[in-house]
């Protein structure tokens, strides 16, 4: 019966992990960028609802309609400044760009908020939960993570095959010039991908601070489970990376269940383990 | 295809080679003349060239970009721990720390190579924290909280300040004309033509994954001896600080504010990292902030980095080892 | 009226000039042919026109509007559309998204996804089909049909014979009064020397990046037009 419980927590992790690994699957779909700093995006998106639920009157549900739309904004701006001209300046350039945001980020985020442990207070909807029996219950904060991982991985589905800019978004990643010549900016369109990209984060972001302690240097560790998910799924396929997620989700928790302190390299292995026999992912295809 | 000329400029070769050795017999002797803060601080530098060094061997010439160097230099500073408990000086094993990560690096390269590009640099990092993992758990090394250096007791601190110092100067001499001397070799030569042009140097028939492969492990070699010198200059080993991503994030601010590509560039940017971490020692993390916005900044903007100036403003070159293709057009259309 | 007007251009790839001091106008419903040899630089003008590539040196005007300036996207919106050389469809989208990425800005005209079907009828029940599955005739005809679907006024084609069969060729070229019908001038590229001037009202022969020869297809004697592809003295070569 534990066991069951470690299996559904592992599907509620991965859930989690699915919809922050989405982000990242999503900018190297159309971009072909690993963006590094997508860790630490998340953790400021955790500490800006840190600030806002400590500094206003705004009940955490409203702050996650603020953080979205702010991170949304943040993602276009980014994509058209640093990654655009990154993308242009050479095959290194873009690894060092978003390599030097992240140690910026975290550096910036450790001489403001200090490397003290934050918790968020999210009041009863992060502690309350299904109790399906002595032994297994399921935390609202947990479920909502791997809800909001499957309908953002539906409804980003829907966008790139039905709407006339996830089909350009499409085009674009295949081919950026001709794309151009159909009247589409590149520019424009990837900035759309990084401003979705970034709304998942900031999503993520704040769901994983509903969910557990958070200090402005677990960026890095987030980044390379959301990596991990990518590859394990399969690189480019959406479903890939929800598939990823769960299973680096249920290994972590599994492992966990018999040694905690082994969880991580546990999730670590699988990958490696992926990466020796089956390099293409779970499921090789191209989503975005 | 005719009028395609191979020139490698051989006018400063010989200087640079002279002058390093000449700069370095000048340093050896600084142990007798300077205080023992500043060849301390020097060792630092010393290790920051050496791992800047071994970083633009991989990424500048092999093309693989990596963020997880750090795994061999806490492979090599383990390997110091282990041995100097078994009888070795933690000076002798130095060698035999380079040379274990060097061979650690085989299987990780089959793991690795699987990836390519983003997910390569990537995909180091976690292999990285695999081996810290790893290590944390084996209690004879300290487990999570690390250990201390044996074997080093018994000595007399100024000589064991000054061991460690010629320790680190010898290291980054060997890692600088090491790489040198790999580039201007065969191995050189194919990475040349897999930058020029990866298919056609392959449809020619260059070895792509091997010279990858033996840039690899001289990287992972020259990470692994930096590791045994900064366990013998801090005494300890802490699995978190020895295999920490920060070592990723200084080698790649040196070389590409430096300048990627060039074997001065890592010379040049760790003179220039060092000064700014001193300058900047009392602020804090700043020096890091400051230092990721230069390096960011200098890959979008100046992509030769420093010493690519200074080629364009003096035409200088210490260690060439380009080889520099100049394509006559217009001579040879049919 | 001109619709586009080219003055002066020059372009290069790094030192090399690819195209120098290059002159065309094409007035409107006219089909203007540039002939050339590998490497004379048709691609790079038409490339130029489009907007992908930045002249060194020169002007282009669509309808009066100096567009020398704007990226290919904006050059759109003043009616420029490009057939690139080797089609260039987007893999990973089927037939019809392929066209219906030409319609991104949705632009008035005569071009909708049924008249580009009206033009190509086998098009509409293999329209569910991925691009890469397509013989080149068909992958060269989607993407007329992309461009079309642009609605331009200036649609630029680079070589529309490339690796095709002469039966699919003569298929292409039987569009084309079509398209000039619906109120579109085409600047056509072609190394097929032939078709061009069978089509063209004038021509345009380059010869590394230089106009060597120009006129209308009945004035042009079959003998410049040798020399004038080739660079070389064609009797000679002949002897
Ligand atoms: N991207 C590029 N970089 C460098 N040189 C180029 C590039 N594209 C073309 N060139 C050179 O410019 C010249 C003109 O090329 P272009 O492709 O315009 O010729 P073309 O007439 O279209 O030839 P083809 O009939 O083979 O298509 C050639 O010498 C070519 O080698
Ligand atoms: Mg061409």
């Amino acid at each position: 019966m534990d066991l069951l419980n470690a299996v559904l927590q592992g599907l509620l992790l991965g859930g989690l992990y699915a919809l922050f690994a989405t982000g990242l699957s999503i900018m190297f779909g159309v971009m072909r960028i690993v963006n590094l700093a997508h860790g630490d995006l998340a953790v400021v998106a955790s500490f800006l609802a840190l600030a806002l639920v400590t500094n206003t009157f705004l009940p955490l549900w409203a702050v996650v309609l603020v953080a979205i739309p702010i991170f949304s904004v943040l993602g276009y701006a980014l994509q058209r400044t640093l990654i655009q001209r990154s993308l242009g300046a050479g095959p290194l350039a873009t690894l060092l760009v978003t390599f030097g945001l992240s140690i910026v980020l975290q550096n910036v985020l450790l001489e403001s908020f200090s490397a003290d442990t934050r918790t968020l207070e999210a009041g009863s909807f992060a502690t309350s939960a299904i109790e399906l029996n002595d032994t297994i219950s399921l935390s609202y904060i947990g479920l909502f993570g791997l809800v909001a991982a499957v309908v953002t991985i539906v409804a980003i589905q829907l966008f790139v095959s039905r709407t006339r800019t996830g089909r350009m978004m499409r085009a674009a990643s295949d081919d950026p010039e001709t794309a151009s010549v159909v009247g589409a900016s590149p520019a424009h369109i990837y900035g759309i991908a990084t401003a979705i990209a970034f709304a998942t984060v900031a999503l993520a972001g704040l769901i994983f601070s509903m969910r557990s302690s958070f200090d402005p240097s677990i960026g890095p560790s987030r980044l390379l489970f959301a990596f991990e998910a990518v590859v394990i799924g399969g690189l480019g396929s959406l479903w890939g990376t929800l598939l990823g997620g769960l299973a680096l989700g249920l290994t972590q928790s599994v492992v966990s269940h018999y040694d905690p302190a082994s969880a991580v390299l546990a999730g670590h292995l699988v990958f490696l383990a992926v990466l020796a026999f089956r390099p293409q992912g779970l499921i090789p295809a191209r989503a975005v | 295809m005719s009028g395609v000329v191979v020139r490698r400029s051989a006018r400063s070769s010989r200087f640079g080679a002279a002058g390093l050795i000449a700069v370095a017999a000048v340093l050896a002797l600084l142990p007798f003349v300077a205080y023992e803060s500043v060849t301390s601080s020097l060792v630092t530098l010393f290790v920051l060239v050496t791992i800047a060094s071994m970083w633009n061997l991989l990424a500048g010439f092999g093309g693989l970009v990596s963020i997880g160097q750090q795994a061999f230099i806490g492979v090599g500073a383990y390997t110091v721990i282990y041995l100097a408990d078994h009888g070795v000086s933690p000076f002798v094993a130095i060698p035999l720390a380079a040379l274990t990560a060097a061979v650690l690096a085989v299987p990780t390269s089959l793991l690795a190579f699987r990836l390519r590009g983003d997910y390569f640099a990537v995909g180091m990092w976690v292999i990285a924290e695999v081996y810290r993992l790893l290590l944390s758990r084996v209690d004879a090394l300290g487990g999570a909280s690390g250990r201390s250096l044996e074997g080093m007791a018994g000595m007399d601190q100024t000589l064991r300040a000054a061991a460690t110092y010629w320790a680190a100067l010898a290291v980054t001499v060997v890692a600088v004309l090491g790489c040198y001397w790999l580039l201007r070799g065969r191995v050189g030569l194919a990475l040349t033509a897999v930058r020029d042009d990866e298919i056609a140097a392959r449809a020619a028939g260059v070895d792509v994954t091997r010279a990858k492969r033996i840039v690899f492990l001289a990287s992972a070699a020259g990470c692994g001896a930096a590791g045994g010198v900064l366990v013998i200059d801090a005494l300890s080993v802490q699995p978190n600080a020895i295999f920490s991503v920060q070592w990723s994030a200084y080698m790649i601010f040196i070389v590409v504010i430096g300048g990627i590509g060039y074997l001065e560039g890592p010379i040049l940017g760790a003179i220039v990292f060092f000064a700014l971490q001193e300058l900047l020692s009392d602020a804090g993390t700043w020096y890091l902030i400051v230092l990721g916005l230069i390096a960011m900044a200098s890959a979008l903007f100046m992509p030769r980095g420093l010493w690519g100036q200074v080629i364009d403003r003096t035409g200088m070159r210490l260690f060439p080892v380009g080889y520099h293709l100049e394509r006559h057009v217009g001579t040879g259309r049919a | 009226m001109t619709l586009l007007s080219v003055s002066g251009l020059d372009v290069h790839h790094g030192q090399l000039r690819a195209v120098s001091g290059f002159d065309i106008s094409v007035e409107e419903g006219q089909t203007i042919g540039v002939i050339g040899a590998n490497g004379a630089g048709k691609s790079t003008l038409l490339r130029t026109i489009a907007g992908i590539l930045i002249p060194s040196a020169g002007t282009i005007s669509i309808d009066g509007v100096d567009v020398t300036r704007m990226s290919a996207h904006q050059r759109v919106r003043h009616g420029v559309g490009l057939v690139p050389e080797g089609r260039r469809l987007f893999p990973s989208l089927t037939v019809e998204e392929n066209l219906l990425s030409g319609a991104y800005l949705r632009k008035e005209g005569p071009w909708s996804l049924d008249a580009v079907f009206d033009l190509f009828p086998w098009m509409p029940e293999r329209r569910a089909q991925s691009s890469a599955h397509l013989s080149g005739g068909e992958q060269q005809s989607v993407a007329i049909g992309r461009a079309l679907m642009t609605n331009p006024r200036m649609l630029l084609i680079d070589e529309l014979s490339l690796g095709l069969a002469p039966v699919v060729v003569r298929r292409m070229y039987e569009a084309l009064p079509r398209i000039v019908a619906n109120g579109c001038s085409i600047l056509l590229v072609e190394q097929d020397v032939s078709q061009a001037l069978a089509v063209a009202d004038h021509v345009h022969c380059l010869l590394e990046g230089r106009t060597v020869l120009s006129g209308r297809p009945t004035d042009l004697g079959r003998a410049d037009i040798e020399t004038a592809y080739f660079g070389i003295d064609a009797p000679a070569e002949a002897g």
